[in-house]
């Protein structure tokens, strides 16, 4: 990746994904005077304040107003302008939907949405404020870019990925601080390109955000444990998706596990599952997130631990999907 | 500068023509959003030959003035207009709604040279024309963005949030229209969810509101006029008095008319009417023009 972003081991846990987000875009904006920033009264939350406050001729808070403001934000980028906007996964994904669809995607602006508090990342705010459905959404948007990076550093990758590459981009970060997956910004980001962070054949798991860290260590741990060689793929671009990554995995083990902080119903495992059946190369194969459930209120890990995307989750459906002997039962009878 | 007699004479013949174009390509597709076209369609005249500095060989000229038609089922006001001024071919009106015609109800920024946002989803286009009148003062450019609403596409709720946030950024450099036709689909629009007092209301959101008769060449030109000179300090919000259909008779002021179907001899009827219309029309600009 261009431009200067390392940042140290102890800077990386002591900044959260969202100020390293505020932090990149500064940088960004420093170098680029076309770059304007746009919130709806969540400057201070998500971190785009931070552009604010460096240069605030080129950045607009417009009040508790989503609507007018991811419009405001196509009119910019049509005007020349590389507008990021700011505001909670579910208001960008939900609230503004029309406008995201109508006058960002449409007409193919060169808006960059970075969506804060993703998932169950606010836990403890409830439904109104998890953004459960907003990548089956971005992602069913004709032009848009969508990417869900696993830590700080990756989200700093995505930041800059999303400047240098022309249309829209929606990128959704979590709240607060996300275990450290990547200690530097330098390991070989690419959009659209999955990230193998543990080789293995015996089971693939795939993740994205918050899930990356949790699989990395279901992984150790089993290696460990059960002596399974657990590889797990960072797939944070959702969308274009890694069609070849998924289905190398498919071919090398043959189980396919998807951990994800959304809804099972058109996120990364309903991506996955499309590829599969595409293919038409079965494998054993599970979703884990919301089943088709809103999420209880409470902190973001004990949520994660109640869905099952947590480690010990992970662990549990391996094991489960290791028993599962696919290949030799004919019998349909228990399927259908 | 006034229009001189001469000038509002000229603007009179243009939007006769284009008021006939209109007709022709609603007749062309079969039906079309014919009421609210006509009635926008001075504001389109004025705009387009009159204040505009845009340039049809070079339609993507980054320090061009930049208009959004909120409004984005009047396209087939819209269509005319830029096919006139020789950004599109003029054959391209007569595959109107057609498949795989450029041209669709809502005209599509990505496929109509010179529309600069595709609209249609109502509420949209203000703010689009504010984020466009931002953008100038972010790169030091002086081009002026306008932007023609609908009066019912008033009741979205994105037109106050852009309204507030346009005063709060003081964009001086936009000029907003509505398109006061009275009209919605089901009904007159103080049935369906009044608007009135709606001069008060834009002002009570930080706007100048300039009142016009929105029929007239004369008063909508001195309005952009008064705008450009930035003296109200405010975005200027000129306020259109129209009438929905205007220079067809048999469907003025008449909500039916907000998207209709124009058969021969609806069609005949009013091509006879626009051209009584065009009559009254110049009689007045030669009694009032100066």
């Amino acid at each position: 990746m261009a431009g200067g972003l390392t940042y140290t081991a102890v800077e990386s846990t002591a900044l959260s994904t969202a100020e390293y987000y505020g932090k990149a875009l500064c940088e960004l904006g420093d170098e680029h005077p076309e770059v304007v920033a746009l919130t709806a009264d969540l400057g201070k939350s998500t971190k785009i304040g931070m552009f604010g406050d460096a240069h605030p001729e080129r950045y607009f808070n417009v009040g508790i107003a989503e609507q007018g403001m991811f419009s405001m934000a196509a009119g910019f980028a049509k005007a020349g302008c590389v507008p990021f906007v700011s505001t909670f996964s579910v208001f960008a994904a939900l609230r503004a939907a029309d406008q995201v669809h109508a006058d960002i995607c449409y007409q193919n602006a060169n808006v960059k949405i970075i969506a804060t508090h993703g998932g169950t990342s606010f836990g403890q705010a409830g439904s109104t404020h998890h953004a459960i459905c907003d990548i089956a959404v971005e992602r069913s948007f004709p032009n848009m870019t969508v990417i869900v990076p696993a830590d700080g550093m990756e989200t700093v990758n995505a930041v800059r990925a999303a400047y240098e590459t022309p249309g829209p981009f929606y990128i959704r970060i979590n709240r607060g601080f996300d275990r450290v997956v990547y200690d530097s910004s330098d390991y070989g980001f690419e959009v659209g390109k999955a990230i193998t962070m543990r080789e293995g054949t015996d089971i693939t798991v795939i993740a994205c955000g918050s899930t990356v860290f949790q699989a990395c260590q279901a992984a150790d741990f089993l290696g460990n444990a059960d002596g399974l060689k657990v590889r797990v793929l960072n797939v944070h671009t959702i969308k274009p998706i890694d069609k070849e990554a998924v289905l190398k995995a498919v071919m090398d083990t043959r189980r396919v596990i998807v951990a994800e902080d959304h809804t099972i119903i058109g996120g990364l495992g309903a991506v996955v599952a499309e590829i599969i059946a595409e293919a038409g190369k079965g494998c054993a194969f599970r979703r884990l997130g919301l089943q088709d459930k809103f999420a209880p209120i409470g902190l973001h890990e004990d949520i994660m631990s109640i869905l099952g995307i947590d480690s010990n989750g992970i662990i549990e459906t391996v094991r489960d999907v290791m028993k599962m002997d696919f290949e030799l039962d004919d019998n349909w009878d228990d399927e259908v | 500068m006034a229009l001189t007699k001469q000038e509002w004479l000229a603007l009179e013949e243009k939007a006769n023509e284009l008021r006939n174009l209109c007709l022709d390509t609603t007749h062309w597709a079969g039906s079309g959003h014919i009421g609210g076209g006509l009635s926008v369609m001075d504001m389109l005249t004025i705009l387009y030959y009159r204040h505009l500095n845009i340039d049809p060989a070079n339609p993507t000229w980054e320090d061009r003035d930049r208009f959004i038609l909120s409004k984005g089922h009047a396209g087939i006001a819209w269509a005319p207009v830029l096919v006139s001024k020789g950004f599109n071919d003029p054959e391209q009106l007569k595959t109107f709604n057609l498949t795989n015609s450029k041209m669709g109800i809502h005209l599509d920024a990505a496929k109509v040279v010179g529309v600069d946002a595709s609209t249609g989803s109502l509420g949209h286009g203000l703010p689009i024309a504010l984020g466009s009148a931002l953008a100038a003062r972010v790169l030091g450019k002086d081009y002026w963005t306008y932007c023609i609403m609908g009066d019912g596409e008033c009741d979205e709720g994105e037109i106050w949030e852009a309204a507030m946030a346009a005063a709060h950024f003081g964009a001086t450099n936009l000029i907003a229209f509505v398109d006061r036709n009275k009209c919605m689909i089901d009904g007159p629009t103080e049935e369906v969810m009044k608007l009135e007092p709606f001069a008060d209301k834009w002002r009570a959101f930080g706007f100048h509101v300039i009142e016009v008769d929105g029929q007239n060449i004369n008063e909508l030109d001195d309005a952009i006029e008064y705008a450009k000179t930035k003296a109200a300090g405010k975005p200027v919000l000129i306020l259109a008095n129209t009438i929905k259909g205007a220079g067809i008779a048999h469907i003025e002021g008449d909500y039916r008319w907000h998207y209709g179907a124009m058969d021969e001899a609806s069609y005949k009827k009013g091509k006879d009417s626009l051209a009584q219309y065009y009559q009254a029309r110049v009689a007045r600009a030669e009694k009032e023009g100066k």
